[in-house]
């Protein structure tokens, strides 16, 4: 089990290093430097705020100092990134890359692990329910709207729900994290505001994520209910409620796992963009400001910081997984 | 002559998904170039009608912010955005195939490599490695780099197919036989193994495709696609710039989302149908 804790410890540090890396490298590849140019282009504009920009190249080359060796550049970089200094944003300047993200990292966190969930539960149970012969035939009806809801895009739902539910019945807030006037604090008027808020864009995740969370779960379903274990369980005579949860749901459950775990990472990307289409005020909306002005700081600071979470999630549920499954041991491998 | 038709109906019957699928992707492929004889593309272009019409006779669609017919938009960019899931998907797939024969039939360290890779690079966020590759080309991006772009992150799951097939068929009596007779790795990939994979190289090259438009459209979504190309996902992007939702300008979004659904949906069935094929014990089930 250690052993299996530190390898999978070694894959997370992989991919940090990896993304880092990519980070460092692909700006560099570049026929111009556009962190550069974006920095010349900002000083030549000039402005009010020139005396800031220049601060900012003088910064910038203090840091990533062209003069020095490019393996020193490098290893100064990933020093940084071990620290999570990204650097400072060019557009709102002494501000740093890492404080705006660590702003709207709490809103992304909790909404996405909350829509995820349930997406996967409900997803799961629907499935499960759909395999089992002697569950409601109308389930069955439920197969077809699922797949098409789920070969959306989670943001183009969003977009649908927001026109249904926001603009032309008016049941939900356009947008936003909150009301306008709120200060965000954490009392209970607020925190049932950003509930409001949070519902349509969670409801575009849990919606074209149930599809396919259903669809593989039907899959493994029907897998386990040819074993011999089942035939065995119903022949004692056991409850058929018994069989369907203690029996085949719990063995199909643990494939589920694994696809949750191979599948954050696409999650998360589709997320972010469901937080443009919103206007939700999390890391993807920051990363889309980012973008339109091109802060390339801020750009890689929430790559950087969401694929490090997405690791660390990953990672968990690859340790939580042995925990699960008592059939497998790792120690034996 | 009458024999024919009855087999093109079983056929159907047969594989009711692979049927159904080809034939929403062939119209979605054909839609562009045939719909484009009918209506003036020029139109397409920024100020060529007054902004923001609803769908009429004269504007089917209606016009944009811009003043661009949405119509001649739509049959312009239709056959864009499948252009490049089609190319990352080839990208991705020949990419797969080398890798998952090469991690397959060698096995050791370099299979550990691959594999390892191919592991790691799918639990990561994908389309945020594109973002930070899409901010730092300069200039404006064209169709076909969109498509190399995308295709970085297209190669793993047909390499983890390819691969796990290969091992599965390396150890096949035929493949046994091959060696005794002689026959050399190269020759034996060529002659013995890619024939029984041809199911599964098609089902990877589906699946390719349809993850390539998905982080294209991601992509453009966020703004990093070809500015000036109506592709579907800018299409999108522009009625998002100018909260076409919340000014209730419906036909600029609509339909390029359905037909975005139309793709996943005609590339999902197809790879059912053909998972069907290749894994014939699935027929019973479904």
């Amino acid at each position: 089990m250690q052993r299996f804790i530190l390898r999978r410890l070694g894959v997370f540090v992989l991919v940090v290093w990896l993304a880092s890396t990519v980070n460092f490298i692909v700006p560099r590849l570049a026929p111009v430097n556009p962190i550069r140019e974006r920095l010349l282009q900002a000083v030549s504009q000039g402005g009010a705020a020139k005396s800031d920009l220049e601060q900012v190249v003088a910064y910038y080359e203090a840091k990533f100092g062209l003069d020095q060796p490019l393996w020193k550049q490098y290893l100064n970089f990933l020093w940084d990134m071990l620290r999570l200094d990204f650097g400072v944003s060019i557009a709102n300047f002494p501000a740093k890359a890492m404080d705006i993200i660590l702003r709207a990292l709490p809103w992304t966190l909790v909404f996405l692990t909350v829509a995820v969930l349930i997406a996967f539960a409900v997803g799961t149970f629907l499935g499960a329910l759909i395999a089992w012969p002697r569950a409601p035939r109308f389930l069955q009806f439920l197969v077809a709207p699922l797949l098409t809801l789920s070969a959306i895009p989670y943001y183009l739902l969003g977009l649908v729900l927001i026109f249904l539910l926001a603009f032309t019945w008016r049941i939900f807030p356009m947008g936003g994290g909150y009301d306008l006037g709120l200060v965000p604090k954490l009392d209970l008027a607020f925190l049932a505001n950003a509930a409001k808020h949070s519902i349509l864009p969670a409801l575009s995740i849990v919606l074209s994520g149930i599809g396919s969370w259903a669809l593989g779960m039907r899959g493994m379903m029907v897998s386990t209910l040819g074993e011999d274990y089942i035939a065995l369980a119903e022949a004692k005579g056991l409850a058929g409620r018994e069989v369907f949860m203690r029996y085949a749901v719990r063995n199909a459950l643990l494939p589920q796992t694994t696809s949750l775990a191979l599948s954050m990472g696409t999650v998360a990307a589709g997320a972010v963009i469901v937080e443009v289409v919103f206007g939700y005020p999390g890391v993807g909306t920051i990363l889309y400001q980012a973008i339109r002005s091109f802060d390339y700081f801020v750009i890689y600071g929430v790559v950087m910081m969401i694929i490090v979470s997405i690791g660390l999630v990953t990672f968990a549920l690859d340790v939580l997984y042995p925990v699960l499954d008592p059939r497998i041991s790792y120690e034996r491998k | 002559m009458a024999a024919r038709p009855a087999r093109d109906i079983s056929l159907i019957r047969r594989h009711p998904q692979l049927i159904t699928g080809l034939a929403i992707l062939l119209v979605l492929i054909v839609i562009g170039p045939v719909g484009s004889l009918f209506v003036d593309t020029k139109e397409a272009k920024v100020g060529a009608a007054l902004p923001d019409l609803p769908p009429s006779a004269r504007y089917p669609l209606g016009t944009d912010t811009y003043g661009r017919n949405l119509l001649p938009m739509l049959f312009l960019g239709t056959p864009q955005t499948i252009k490049i899931g089609l190319l990352a998907g080839a990208i991705g797939l020949g990419v797969g195939i080398i890798l998952g024969f090469v991690a397959g039939y060698t096995g050791g360290i370099v299979d550990n490599i691959i594999r390892g890779a191919a592991d790691i690079l799918l639990t990561v966020p994908g389309l945020l490695l594109l973002v930070v590759i899409a901010v730092s080309i300069k200039g404006t991006v064209s169709v076909n780099m969109m498509a190399i772009v995308v295709s970085i992150l297209a190669w793993m799951w047909p390499t983890r197919t390819i691969r796990a097939q290969v091992l599965t068929l390396r150890e096949r009596e035929f493949v046994r036989m091959a060696k005794l007779g002689g026959m050399k790795g190269a020759e034996i990939i060529v002659r013995e193994l890619v024939p029984n994979l041809l199911p599964y190289l098609a089902s990877s090259f589906v699946g390719a495709v349809a993850s390539a438009i998905l982080a294209t459209i991601g992509l453009e979504a966020l703004g990093l696609g070809p500015q000036n190309q109506p592709t579907l996902g800018m299409t999108i992007y522009w009625a998002l710039y100018y909260t076409a939702v919340l000014r209730g300008l419906w036909w600029w979004w609509a339909p390029p989302i359905v037909i975005i659904v139309l793709t996943f949906m005609g590339l999902f069935l197809v790879s059912a149908g053909l998972d069907q094929i290749a894994n014939p014990r699935l027929r019973r089930l479904t």
